[in-house]
């Protein structure tokens, strides 16, 4: 019990200056040059990053799970053109039901 | 706010998974909900859970949780040009900048600043009504996976990025950045893959526009 306060309490700083770090030290000045160059881009690398690590990964391991057929779906549902509830729906029942079917 | 919606709806079912796997972990009721206050980060969040609930040492949850979130540093500079005010109001409203209030306020090259806190504020009340619901009602809502949880937010932030990829500099940074998570995860703990395929907006800059 205690050992999870004691994590809460240092995530919860560490995490609170991590994200107010950017914002408190480019207060009314512009971020460098070369930063502002690849700011941008930086949302479409991130993003498929977390796509990559959440779907394959599972701690230092890369794994091929249900996880994969649920994002597939979502994949084909985008490629339809369909609203993103429909989008996650499409995800969640695809991979409980390979879950279901036996896939890890 | 109609875009946030539906990111909210996830938001809530993921932030029950973790208050269930926190209870699991012996957790308790109140250290989960604080959390998901105060450091309001999924991932991050998710890991702490799992190292404690697996016996680990309390200083590699932490070690891992840090790592994980190394990438708000990033994501803060991004977001920094387009708040205003005093240094703490200017820390407060940089804790709302998460992966999903920060992917859907992207705006040509810019963070639209009152669309990422509006988005970060539903976000938070998600988060945390989430995590409540899972506390509370544990083990009697069942394993998170057997619904297929875990595939929804690999599937969010698919959507999410499909919507950034609008021109070949983007294509070429988001396809970079999912290389190089890729070929990091087995080698290096998790949080610095992602952190790495920031290198992929750099790489991108090579790509004609």
């Amino acid at each position: 019990m205690m050992t999870a306060w004691i994590a809460v309490a240092a995530v919860g700083a560490a995490t609170i200056a991590l994200k107010g770090a950017g914002p408190v030290a480019f207060a009314g000045r512009p971020l460098p040059r070369a930063f502002a160059l690849v700011m941008p881009l930086l949302a479409p690398c991130l993003l498929a990053a977390l796509v990559v690590g959440q779907t394959l990964g599972d701690g230092r391991a890369l794994v091929l799970d249900a996880r994969l057929a649920g994002v597939a779906a979502a994949a084909v549902a985008l490629l339809l053109r369909a609203p993103l509830l429909v989008v996650l729906a499409a995800a969640a029942g695809v991979a409980a039901a390979a879950r279901a079917l036996g896939a890890a | 706010m109609r875009a946030v919606a539906p990111i909210a709806v996830a938001v809530v079912a993921f932030g029950a998974s973790y208050g269930i796997l926190a209870r699991d972990a012996g957790m308790g009721v109140a250290a989960p909900i604080v959390m998901s206050l105060t450091t309001f980060a999924g991932s991050a969040q998710f890991a702490v859970a799992s190292v404690l609930e697996s016996g680990g040492a309390v200083a590699a949850a932490i070690v891992a949780a840090v790592l994980l979130n190394l990438r708000y540093l990033a994501i803060g500079a991004s977001v920094a040009p387009s708040l205003r005010g005093g240094p703490l109001r200017r820390l407060a409203e940089g804790q709302l900048a998460v992966d999903e209030s920060w992917a859907i306020a992207q705006r040509d090259g810019e963070v639209d600043r009152d669309r990422m806190i509006g988005a970060g504020l539903v976000l938070m009340v998600a988060w945390c009504a989430g995590t409540v619901a899972g506390v509370l009602g544990g083990s009697a809502l069942g394993d998170p996976s057997d619904y297929g949880l875990d595939a929804m937010f690999p599937a969010l932030f698919l959507a999410l990025l499909v919507g950034q990829l609008d021109g070949p500099r983007a294509r070429a940074s988001a396809l970079a950045g999912g290389l190089i998570a890729l070929a990091l995860t087995p080698l290096v703990p998790p949080g610095i893959p992602i952190v790495a395929a920031a290198a992929g907006a750099v790489v991108a800059l090579g790509v004609r526009r």
